[in-house]
């Protein structure tokens, strides 16, 4: 159920469709164990350091440390939020073509439990529907109640990660969650939109992407800077999941990269004279970039 | 306990990007005011600073000097005066962990952890500091209790601590070490926080002059226990070899904070139709500043790696202490003189930096000292060598 909170209230729902893990939660739940909470997390090039792009020129050189993707510290902020509320763990999802573990040690550091990595030669060059069969794949295994994401990677962009890794898995899909509660009978999200914010009820599990800066991510302590080297962190390959080569990496992708360019540099942009009219032409500006 | 490259550089990695993301943009505010930093103190509680050279029998986390030296580094590059709410504490930790008997050990180190249970160190008096046989406060047994009478100077956290260092004049004439269990605040029993000593700089954080009048201290607190009657002052300049590096490391984040602004705004500023940076009288101070800091800060760090070997390290800290604190000044002073007019205002950190530096100078042993100190062990190891 979905309620719009402006002056109007609008009604709608999210399909409960068949939904794969549901016994499992359900004797979960009834045992008492806690919710256990999947984040989808990953490891991008310093944003600090200036991108290289790999030599046939078209894609992001990673060859070099990897950082944890700072829009998925949030989701990882409110998992561990969740669990620590409700009990349960927090179970970290990553795809990693190189090895890398950098990044992900640093969410194990804020207090994960576990991590589950799927690391493969042939996943270079995925594109985001096969990142998210990747990702979906590992989901299978891993079970959770509920899978927390991004909702879009700073180095991709495409945004389409979540939603497809909730078709992959017939799961109900929220988007830009502000807050999430987990509650007996499923989730109650606030979804942010531009009016405002819905209030989405929705059974579990679920896939939802988290909007960034919602949350305060957690510094990590050093105590779990030094923990988190121990942490169980199940390394996979494609052939573990079941999938097939030919499904991922550049021979399963179906998004081709023609050409890159660099960004434009930044125009001048508009100087006004104040003639006494000026606040009018600001509210005409900020009205024009519909933030009024 | 040795902490491996990889794990250690995490560490150090975690607090330098808390102090670019918080503290550079909130302590100019902060300090200006000379406001306590609440929130940037429970922050370092939640990382595990006040626990971390703790022993992990007792529940720390047993860092080596390198990498604590590092985080002071770091600590300072943002505000120096985090730096100092920690100090103190890690002094006491380590005299307490190297010098105090199993039960206090037990007693105290556990409170130490988490930042609840902090604590100073007090040597000085109005009439003593480096100088500590002019130590006049003294401490008298009665009952089975150690009642104290005298006043301390400078003490750094001495409001806001539950545990001070007191070093005293027993009976015999020899200089003792007290652990003071105190409430936080004002007074507690017959010690009082006597007055609140304003400061060039170091702000933030309380430096204080206590008094004590009649004030009742457990035999059990006597440092040492019995074994550690007269031997305060062997006590305290053991653990202030390790505050020097501290010291050290202090300047050293100092200095990079300084150099860091003056290359930045060297390039944003032009005069002559260029940025500063093209001129080479700018270029030339620039290129002295960082390899000043350089040699600070392998020289710091040389001397942390050598407390880790279990070597003596009085001239090397002595070293690293006076050679960091000049060039943290000299740096400090050269970025004032790269911002220009603008150096001069509040409204760069520089004029902090500028204000700062002449603590490391001064505290824990003035550098005259240090000079006295390292001269003192070139003899002895000449003659160790015969």
């Amino acid at each position: 159920m979905r309620q719009r909170h402006t002056h109007a209230q609008r009604r709608s729902s999210v399909a409960r469709r068949d939904l794969p893990f549901r016994v499992a939660i359900r004797g979960r739940r009834q045992h008492n164990q806690g919710v256990k909470i999947a984040v989808c997390v990953k490891q991008i090039p310093d944003p600090a350091n200036p991108g290289r792009l790999d030599a046939d020129g078209k894609t992001l050189a990673r060859d070099e440390k990897l950082i944890l993707d700072e829009s998925d510290s949030y989701g990882v902020e409110m998992a561990l939020q969740l669990a620590e509320a409700a009990g349960g763990e927090v179970v970290l999802v990553s795809m990693s073509p190189t090895g890398e573990v950098g990044g992900i040690r640093t969410a194990l550091a804020m207090g994960a439990d576990a991590a589950v990595i799927i690391s493969d030669d042939a996943l270079a060059g995925s594109d985001a529907l096969g990142t998210a069969k990747v990702l979906a794949a590992a989901l299978r295994r891993t079970q959770p109640d509920l899978i927390l994401t991004a909702t879009e990677s700073t180095d991709g962009y495409t945004g389409t990660v979540p939603a497809q890794i909730a078709e992959l898995l017939s799961l109900p899909s929220v988007t830009f969650a502000k807050s999430v509660e987990v509650g007996s009978d499923g989730l109650l999200v606030r979804r942010q939109a531009e009016y405002g914010y819905d209030e989405v009820a929705c059974p579990l599990p679920a896939v939802v992407s988290v909007t960034a800066g919602v949350v305060e991510p957690r510094y990590p302590s050093f105590r779990g800077i030094m923990a988190a080297k121990s942490k169980p962190t199940e390394m996979l390959t494609l052939a573990g999941l079941g999938l097939e080569p030919s499904e991922v990496g550049w021979t399963g992708a179906r998004q081709r990269i023609i050409d890159v360019s660099p960004v434009p540099e930044r125009g001048g942009g508009e100087i006004c004279e104040d003639d006494g009219t000026g606040h009018e032409r600001i509210v005409a500006l900020l009205e024009e970039l519909k933030v009024l | 306990m040795s902490v491996d490259a990889e794990l250690a550089d995490e560490l150090v990695a975690a607090v330098s990007t808390w102090v670019d993301r918080d503290v550079i943009s909130q302590s100019r505010a902060l300090e200006q005011a000379d406001e306590f930093p609440q929130s940037m103190f429970e922050q370092m509680c939640d990382f595990g600073l006040f626990g971390a050279t703790i022993p992990p029998e007792y529940g720390g986390l047993g860092l080596d000097a390198i990498t604590y030296a590092r985080v002071v580094e770091e600590l300072s590059r943002g505000w120096m005066s985090l730096a100092g709410i920690l100090n103190s504490h890690k002094l006491a930790v380590a005299m307490i962990t190297r010098f105090g008997t199993p039960e206090q050990r037990s007693r105290f180190l556990p409170r130490m952890l988490d930042g609840s249970f902090r604590a100073s160190f007090s040597l000085s008096e109005p009439d003593a500091g480096s100088d500590t046989r002019n130590i006049r406060c003294r401490a008298e047994l009665d009952g089975g209790e150690w009642v104290i009478n005298g006043t301390k100077m400078w003490v750094t956290n001495g409001m806001r601590s539950s545990l001070v260092m007191l070093l005293a004049r027993t009976p015999d004439d020899r200089i003792t070490c007290f652990a003071v269990e105190k409430a936080p605040g004002e007074r507690s029993g017959g010690l009082t926080i006597s007055r609140k000593i304003e400061k060039l700089g170091y702000k933030g954080l309380e430096t204080v002059e206590m008094s004590y009048a009649d004030h009742r201290v457990p035999h059990a607190n006597l440092l040492g226990g019995d074994k550690g009657m007269g031997e305060g002052l062997r006590y305290a300049l053991s653990a202030l070899e390790l505050g020097r590096v501290n010291i050290a490391a202090r300047a050293v984040g100092v200095a990079q904070a300084a150099l860091d602004a003056a290359l930045a705004y060297s390039q944003e500023r032009e005069t002559f139709g260029k940025p500063i940076f093209a001129h080479q009288a700018v270029q030339f101070m620039l290129a002295e500043m960082a390899t000043k800091l350089h040699a600070a800060r392998l020289m710091t760090y040389d001397a942390a790696r050598r407390y880790d070997a279990g070597e003596r390290i009085d001239l090397e800290a002595g070293m690293a202490k006076l050679f960091a604190s000049e060039a943290a000044y000299e740096i400090a002073t050269d970025a004032m003189r790269i911002h220009g007019g603008y150096g001069y205002t509040t409204e760069h950190s520089v004029e902090r930096y500028y204000r700062d530096t002449p603590l490391m100078i001064i505290g824990e042993g003035t550098n005259e000292i240090q000079k006295l100190v390292i001269a003192r062990r070139l003899l002895e190891r000449m003659r160790e060598r015969g």
